[in-house]
C-alpha cells in the first residue's frame, strides 16, 4: 500500500489528515463552547472565562430550566406543533403523491395538478399576503398557524412522486385484479415498499418545524404561544431592542452576559436534544439518501 | 390490448378517486399559496386593511417608483447580492475541498466521527447557531481572546460593518460545507478506481491526479449544484441574518428578506413591503426557470 513516493507522500498524508481533522474542530469546539458555558457557574459564564471546559462545574442552569414554566409551555408547543404537522404533510403527501405517479392517460388532469403545483413551489405570494390570509383565517396565536401554511411541502410530494413511479406495475396489476380500491392499493402496495422514501420526508417534516421560529414571531402576537425557538430567539431579541433605545453593543453584550449567560445557554442546550435523538437516523435516512433525492430525468 | 385494459381500469371510479385524494392537499395549496398569489394586488395599491384589498385606492406602480428612488434599495440588493454570492462561491469550494479530503482518510473511525460531527451543523437552526456564534466571537469570545494573545487588537466581528458581511458568508459555510461535500463525495466514489491507479503508476502525483481525474470526475454534479444555488441569488438567509444583525451593521447586513420583514410586519407599510416582495419572487421565479434550463441541458437532470 505504501507508495514509492516516500517521504513526500507522507507529508502530503499528514496534512490532508491534519486539515480534515482541523475542519471537523472547527465543528466540534463551538457546540463544545456553549455547552461548556451552560455546564459553568453563572458569574465564570458572565465573566466569560469559559472556553472548551465548564469553569466551576454545575447543573443549577439546568435545575433552573426545570422551573421554567414558559420554557416548557413553549416546547410542548413545539412538540406539538411537530407532530401535528408531520401527520398532516404524511396523509397529505401520500395521498397526493399515488395520483400524481400515474401517467396522464391513467390520471387525466395530472398535467393541470402538476403545472399548479409547480408554480406554487416557484412562486409565492409573499410574507404580508401570507400573513393576511392567515390572520382572516383567524389563526394567528393559534398552533394552526405554524401547520397549517406549511401543510402541503410541494417538493416532498415530488419525491415520493418519483419514488412511487418507480414501484413494479405488476404489484399494483395483481391488487386490481384482485379487486383492490386505490386506497387498498396505496396502503397495501405502494406504502409498504416506499419506507425509505417516507422516512426521509418525515424526518424533513420534523427538523423543519422544530427549527422553525419565524411562524412563531410573526404568527405569535403573545410570547405565552410562542415554540421553543423563537422564545429562544427572543432570549436575544431584548438585547436589540436596548440597542434601538440607544445602547452600544457593548453595553449590550455586557448585559446579556449579566443576565444568566449559562441559563440561556442550557435553553439552547436542551432544545437541541430532541434533535440529537434522531441524528442516527437523520444521517441514515437524510444523508444516505440525499443522493437520490434529485429528480433524474 | 394493454390500452384497453388500461382504460377499464382507469374508469369514472378510479378517476373520481384520484380526483378525490388530490382534493385536501389542493384545497391547502390554494388557500396558502394561491389566495396569497391574489393578495399581491395590494402592491399596486395604498393598501389599508380597514378597507381590505377591494375597496383600497389602486395606486398602479407608485410604490415601485419609490423603492427605485430609494437610496436604501441598491444598497440592499448589494448586500443581498454579495452575500449569496460569497455564500454561493465559497460553499461549493469548501466543499468539493472537504469532500476530496476526506476521501482520502482511510482510518474508518476517523472518518465517521468527522462526518458525524460536521453534518451536525446543517440540521441546527440558525436561532441555535446564532447563540453559538456570538458565544464563540464576541468581544471576550474564544476567537478574540486567541487573537488578543497573538498581540493583535480584538474585532468586534457581528458589530462591524467591515467584518459583518464576511461572518455571514464564513458562518454559513461554516454550518454547510460538511452536509454539502455528501453530494459530492459520492460523486468522487462512483469514479472507477482504475483510473487513479494507472495514472499513480504512470507517475502521476496526487495533485495532478485529482485535477486530470477525480475533478472532472465530479464535473456533472458541480454544474447541477452551482444551477440549483443560482435560484437561491435572491435569498441571503432570512434566519441567519436576522438572528446575528443589529442596526449598527443594517448599512452591509440588510438584505431583501429582512427589510420586507421589517417594512411589512414592523413598520406595516404592507403595500410598499409587498411590492419588495414581489419584485424579489419574479426574479427568483426567473432565475429558478433558467437554472432549470440550464440542469437540464448541461446534466441531463432537472430540479422539477
Amino acid at each position: 500500500m505504501i507508495r514509492k513516493k516516500g517521504i513526500a507522500a507522507n507529508t502530503g498524508t499528514i496534512v490532508i489528515y491534519a486539515l480534515v481533522i482541523l475542519l471537523g474542530l472547527a465543528c466540534l469546539l463551538p457546540m463544545l463552547n456553549i455547552l461548556a458555558i451552560s455546564f459553568s457557574s453563572s458569574d465564570a459564564a458572565a465573566a466569560n472565562i469559559v472556553g472548551f471546559l465548564p469553569v466551576k462545574f454545575t447543573t443549577a442552569a439546568y435545575a433552573k430550566i426545570m422551573e421554567d414554566r414558559q420554557f416548557w409551555r413553549s416546547f410542548g408547543i413545539s412538540v406539538f406543533r411537530v407532530v401535528a404537522a408531520l401527520v398532516i404533510n404524511l396523509v397529505l403527501i401520500v395521498l397526493m403523491a399515488y395520483p400524481l405517479s400515474k401517467s396522464k392517460r391513467e390520471f387525466k388532469g395530472r398535467g393541470i395538478y402538476m403545472g399548479l403545483l409547480i408554480f406554487a413551489m416557484l412562486f409565492n405570494g409573499g410574507m404580508i399576503p401570507t400573513y393576511l390570509v392567515v390572520k382572516n383565517l383567524n389563526l394567528l396565536n393559534t398552533v394552526w398557524a405554524l401547520v397549517l401554511p406549511g401543510a402541503v411541502p410541494i417538493f416532498s410530494v415530488i419525491m415520493v412522486m418519483n419514488f412511487f413511479m418507480g414501484v413494479p406495475k405488476s404489484l399494483e396489476e395483481a391488487a386490481v385484479i384482485d379487486g383492490a380500491t386505490p386506497i387498498q392499493v396505496l396502503t397495501r402496495v405502494y406504502l409498504p415498499c416506499s419506507k425509505p422514501v417516507i422516512a426521509t420526508i418525515a424526518l424533513f417534516s420534523i427538523v423543519g418545524s422544530w427549527n422553525d421560529f419565524f411562524g412563531g414571531l410573526i404568527y405569535m402576537t403573545k410570547v405565552q404561544n410562542y415554540p421553543l425557538q423563537t422564545y429562544i430567539q427572543t432570549l436575544s431579541v431584548k438585547l436589540e431592542d436596548m440597542l434601538n433605545s440607544g445602547g452600544s453593543l457593548n453595553s449590550l453584550i455586557n448585559a446579556m452576559e449579566v443576565s444568566s449567560q449559562n441559563l440561556n445557554a442550557a435553553k439552547i442546550v436542551v432544545s437541541v436534544v430532541p434533535l440529537l435523538l434522531i441524528y442516527p437516523l437523520l444521517q441514515r435516512y437524510l444523508i444516505t439518501g440525499i443522493v437520490v433525492g434529485s429528480v433524474k430525468e | 390490448m394493454s390500452k384497453e385494459k388500461s382504460q377499464h381500469r382507469g374508469g369514472m371510479g378510479t378517476q373520481a378517486m384520484f380526483h378525490l385524494m388530490m382534493l385536501p392537499g389542493m384545497a391547502f395549496v390554494a388557500v396558502f399559496c394561491f389566495v396569497p398569489m391574489v393578495g399581491i394586488v395590494m402592491a399596486f395599491q395604498d393598501y389599508v386593511p380597514a378597507k381590505g384589498i377591494l375597496k383600497s385606492k389602486f395606486v398602479g406602480l407608485e410604490h415601485f417608483k419609490y423603492m427605485m428612488e430609494l437610496p436604501d434599495i441598491v444598497q440592499i440588493f448589494t448586500n443581498t447580492l454579495v452575500i449569496a454570492v460569497g455564500k454561493i462561491i465559497l460553499g461549493t469550494l469548501m466543499a468539493i475541498v472537504f469532500a476530496i479530503l476526506l476521501n482520502e482518510i482511510r482510518v474508518k473511525f476517523l472518518k465517521k466521527t468527522i462526518q458525524t460531527i460536521v453534518y451536525l451543523p446543517h440540521f441546527l437552526s440558525w436561532v441555535v447557531l446564532a447563540a453559538v456564534v456570538v458565544n464563540m466571537v464576541n468581544l471576550d469570545g474564544p476567537v478574540n481572546q486567541f487573537i488578543a494573545a497573538l498581540g493583535l487588537e480584538k474585532i468586534n466581528f457581528l458589530g462591524s460593518n467591515t467584518w459583518f458581511r464576511p461572518m455571514i458568508i464564513a458562518t454559513d459555510v461554516w454550518k454547510e460545507f460538511g452536509y454539502n461535500s455528501i453530494v459530492y463525495l459520492a460523486a468522487i466514489t462512483a469514479i472507477d478506481p482504475g483510473l487513479h491507479e494507472a495514472a499513480a503508476m504512470d507517475g502521476a502525483t496526487w495533485w495532478k491526479r485529482v485535477w486530470h481525474i477525480t475533478l472532472p470526475g465530479m464535473l456533472p454534479i458541480i454544474l447541477l449544484m452551482a444551477a440549483m444555488s443560482l435560484s437561491s441569488i435572491l435569498s441571503a438567509g432570512f434566519d441567519q441574518i436576522y438572528n446575528l444583525y443589529s442596526p449598527m451593521v443594517y448599512k452591509t447586513g440588510d438584505v431583501l428578506d429582512t427589510y420586507v420583514y421589517r417594512m411589512g410586519l414592523i413598520s406595516r407599510q404592507y403595500s410598499f413591503s409587498t411590492a419588495v416582495g414581489l419584485l424579489r419572487s419574479v426574479v427568483g421565479l426567473i432565475l429558478m426557470v433558467m437554472a432549470n434550463e440550464l440542469s437540464k441541458r448541461f446534466t441531463e437532470r432537472k430540479i422539477f
